[in-house]
């Protein structure tokens, strides 16, 4: 199986997977008082610690969720809620992944006004339109760094200055950057572990200085009263390692997934791609043929994993709302494709899923 | 330094090694269970596998709702259940206590009982612990449920102490479960549903009530946890009507003796020795226990559950909580007791 999903998920680092083995046995609960707990509450503790370092972040607080939805959720909520009265604009891009887009559109039970912004043919938001639209009636801004689907990288720190001059709050979607760009400068970012060779089952929401969310889910009082349940040292031991890796490896990962990305390019040069050329994560390729059926192309090509779009939107059978919104019809998102690489993805198994991929294209359209 | 001797394991249990097996297997298949490619169909197959064996090893015929864990678990149902109004059980864990806005409580008996009303509103959602986590009383949730039914009402069960130990209340409509008291990984736990329409859906993973990427290798573990034998259970009902004969010998008093409490918890009373005293006591002869459930161990407040039992709280300062589990041995409880002499007649000024 040639795995070119790195986008869905990725796989366990083996140091990763080392350091869970080691953590297995310290099983006392880190909330308890008792030495045992003391000891699981250092593993929750040196990773975090080891994350706070990969995000280059020496101040503010990490709260330890189970995974980058729950982190989205209790952000925007979160933040929504803590705002003044008179903010009730929650902002958003079209493109932006569903645990955002749905949590901003459910704040309309509570008495807010989602607003979606529009990307532009490349995914790109208009700075313009953005400008008009964040003002002093918003809330919060919730965007995502490098997009799941399309890997483009929105202008984030110019978002960023548009939202921070109007006094709004700015929750950013890093899960697909983190580790490989620099941290966006928001209030609060969410990230998760096993889209970097962690484990399934852990994320965080880092806060910045000064912001204090409501409970949203409650308990025992964990995680600063903000995150409640048990937190488990061998998914936060896992989810430090990989932190940890992706920070010293980063320039090698970046410059291993450069050269995957210059020869794919040369590869599929007949396929267009969809999203800015330019404002690119590399370890993403989405692309199109006219005619084809992507569906029964990833069927066709067994050996293979590329997905349509996001795993979690794969089962719907609706064209993903991401092409849609950057113009796509509905037949060029039928015929699209994302490919995911990264770290352990090697030069070879680019060639052979071309060629494989390329294969099945041209059978399609031969028996079309 | 003597070997660790862990008596918390209501506050979490050591990994069975099938569970760690079981999750080692499931680090290998590391696809997104919703990725349509063979790699996430192949991790999807074994997370529907898991599911349907969490379901059989408790005797469940609903629905199973992977979640993060008991608090989780809890939140989908408080969130998503079509009732009306809440009632939490007046010694129900944190999880069932805190809500938005606090929920009325049930009343509560001095043997730490639960007393339902004697008019039930249709439309109430009822959240109860069945094994009270701090004093292990057993609530007859069963019964409770026919009364609840009869009257139009919801029961939502919080089962995490119990799942693996007793039968669940299968007449529930809601049970919440959290692995990491059963031997599995921390991180997983769920709520069963004896009929999804009972629960609103959020969209995403789960049927649509829990988003998020599945866990698939912690949904290994929690159904290997359920699966592995439960011998070690008779052995430690006889190990603590042990420890408790020693602990009353000493001096000690027993929290809700007279009630059906399980056999793995039991709650003590030094007289005139602080809980905190005890601890670090414990702890510097190397024995692991704590003072009330773990999560609110950290900030030292008097446990609401010994005073939802009438408790004043002097007395309720003087307990701690001791808890067997499924590496425990006879050995572990002659070590406790020791200490607990050396203790009461060390400290206590008269």
């Amino acid at each position: 199986m040639i795995y070119l999903d790195y986008q869905a998920t990725t796989a366990l680092a083996p140091e990763v997977a080392a350091a869970m083995v080691a953590a297995m046995d310290h099983y006392g609960n880190p909330n308890s008082a008792h030495r045992l707990g003391r000891i699981a509450a250092a593993d929750v503790e040196l990773a975090r610690e080891r994350i706070m370092a990969a995000l280059g972040k020496s101040g503010g607080r990490l709260i330890f969720t189970s995974g980058a939805t729950e982190a989205l959720n209790i952000a925007i909520t979160g933040a929504a809620h803590i705002s003044s009265p008179q903010r009730r604009r929650v902002i958003t891009l079209a493109s932006e992944h569903h645990a955002v887009l749905d949590t901003v559109v459910a704040l309309r039970h509570d008495g807010f006004e989602p607003v979606i912004l529009p990307v532009d043919r490349d995914g790109l938001v208009d700075l313009d339109i953005a400008a008009a639209a964040i003002d002093e009636r918003a809330a919060l801004l919730a965007v995502m760094q490098v997009n799941n689907e399309i890997g483009v990288v929105q202008p984030i720190d110019a978002l960023i200055d548009i939202a921070r001059a109007s006094g709004v709050t700015v929750v950013c979607d890093a899960v697909q950057g983190f580790g490989k760009l620099p941290t966006p400068n928001g209030d609060l970012v969410a990230i998760t572990a096993h889209k970097m060779h962690g484990p399934k089952g852990v994320g965080a929401l880092w806060l910045r200085d000064g912001i204090d969310l409501p409970q949203l889910m409650h308990g025992g009082g964990q995680e600063q009263g903000i995150r409640p349940g048990t937190l488990s040292p061998m998914l936060c031991a896992g989810f430090g390692v990989a932190a940890q890796l992706a920070g010293d490896r980063r320039e090698m990962d970046l410059a291993h997934v450069e050269a995957l990305w210059a020869r794919a390019l040369h590869l599929f040069a007949d396929w267009e791609i969809n999203g800015s050329m330019q404002a690119r994560y590399h370890g993403n390729l989405n692309i199109r043929q006219p005619g084809i059926d992507a569906a029964r192309l990833i069927s066709d090509v067994r050996g293979v994993a590329v997905s349509l779009g996001s795993a979690c939107a794969s089962g719907s059978g609706k064209p993903s709302h991401v092409l849609k919104a950057i113009g796509l019809s509905d037949s060029e998102a039928r015929s699209s494709i994302r490919m995911g690489f990264g770290r352990y993805s090697t030069m070879d198994e680019i060639e052979e899923a071309a060629s494989l991929i390329n294969a099945a294209a041209e059978w399609q359209k031969v028996v079309a | 330094m003597t070997a660790r001797i862990y008596l918390d394991h209501a506050a979490t249990t050591p990994l069975l090694p099938q569970a760690r097996t079981a999750m080692l297997e499931g680090f290998a298949q590391w696809a997104n269970p919703s990725s349509p490619h063979a790699a996430g169909r192949a991790a999807r197959a074994l997370l529907e596998d898991a599911r349907g064996r969490i379901a059989r090893a408790l005797g469940w015929g609903g629905s199973v709702i992977l979640t993060s864990g008991a608090s989780d678990a809890i939140a989908v149902a408080l969130g998503r259940a079509k009732a009306a109004r809440l009632l939490a059980g007046e010694t129900a864990h944190d999880a069932g206590l805190r809500l938005v806005p606090a929920a009325p409580r049930l009343g509560g008996g001095a043997a730490g009982q639960v007393i339902l009303p004697d008019a039930i509103e249709a439309g109430t959602l009822f959240a109860i612990q069945q094994v009270n986590s701090e004093t292990g009383v057993i609530q007859p949730l069963d019964s409770f449920a026919e009364r609840i039914h009869a009257a139009g009402a919801l029961l939502l069960a919080d089962c995490s102490q119990s799942a693996g130990k007793l039968p669940l209340p299968q007449a529930a409509d809601l049970i919440a479960l959290s692995a990491h008291k059963l031997g599995g990984p921390i991180g997983i736990g769920a709520l069963l549903v004896r009929d999804l329409t009972l629960l609103r859906p959020a969209g995403g993973q789960e049927q649509g009530y829990r988003a998020g990427t599945e866990a698939m290798p912690l949904a290994l573990g929690f159904a290997a946890a359920l699966e592995a034998p439960r011998d070690w259970l008779r052995d430690v009902a006889e190990w603590r009507a042990r420890l408790e004969a020693g602990v009353k010998a000493a001096g000690g008093e027993i929290v809700a003796e007279r009630a059906p409490r399980l056999a793995t918890i039991g709650s003590y009373r030094m007289p005139g020795v602080s809980a905190q005293a005890q601890l670090i006591r414990f702890d510097m002869a190397g024995i692991a226990i704590s003072a009330g459930s773990a999560c609110s161990s950290g900030s030292l407040r008097p446990s609401h559950v010994l005073s939802a039992m009438g408790w004043g709280a002097g007395a309720t300062s003087e307990v701690v909580r001791v808890t067997m589990g499924h590496d425990s041995r006879a050995a572990d409880i002659d070590a406790f007791l020791a200490q607990w002499q050396a203790i009461a007649t060390g400290t206590r000024k008269t």
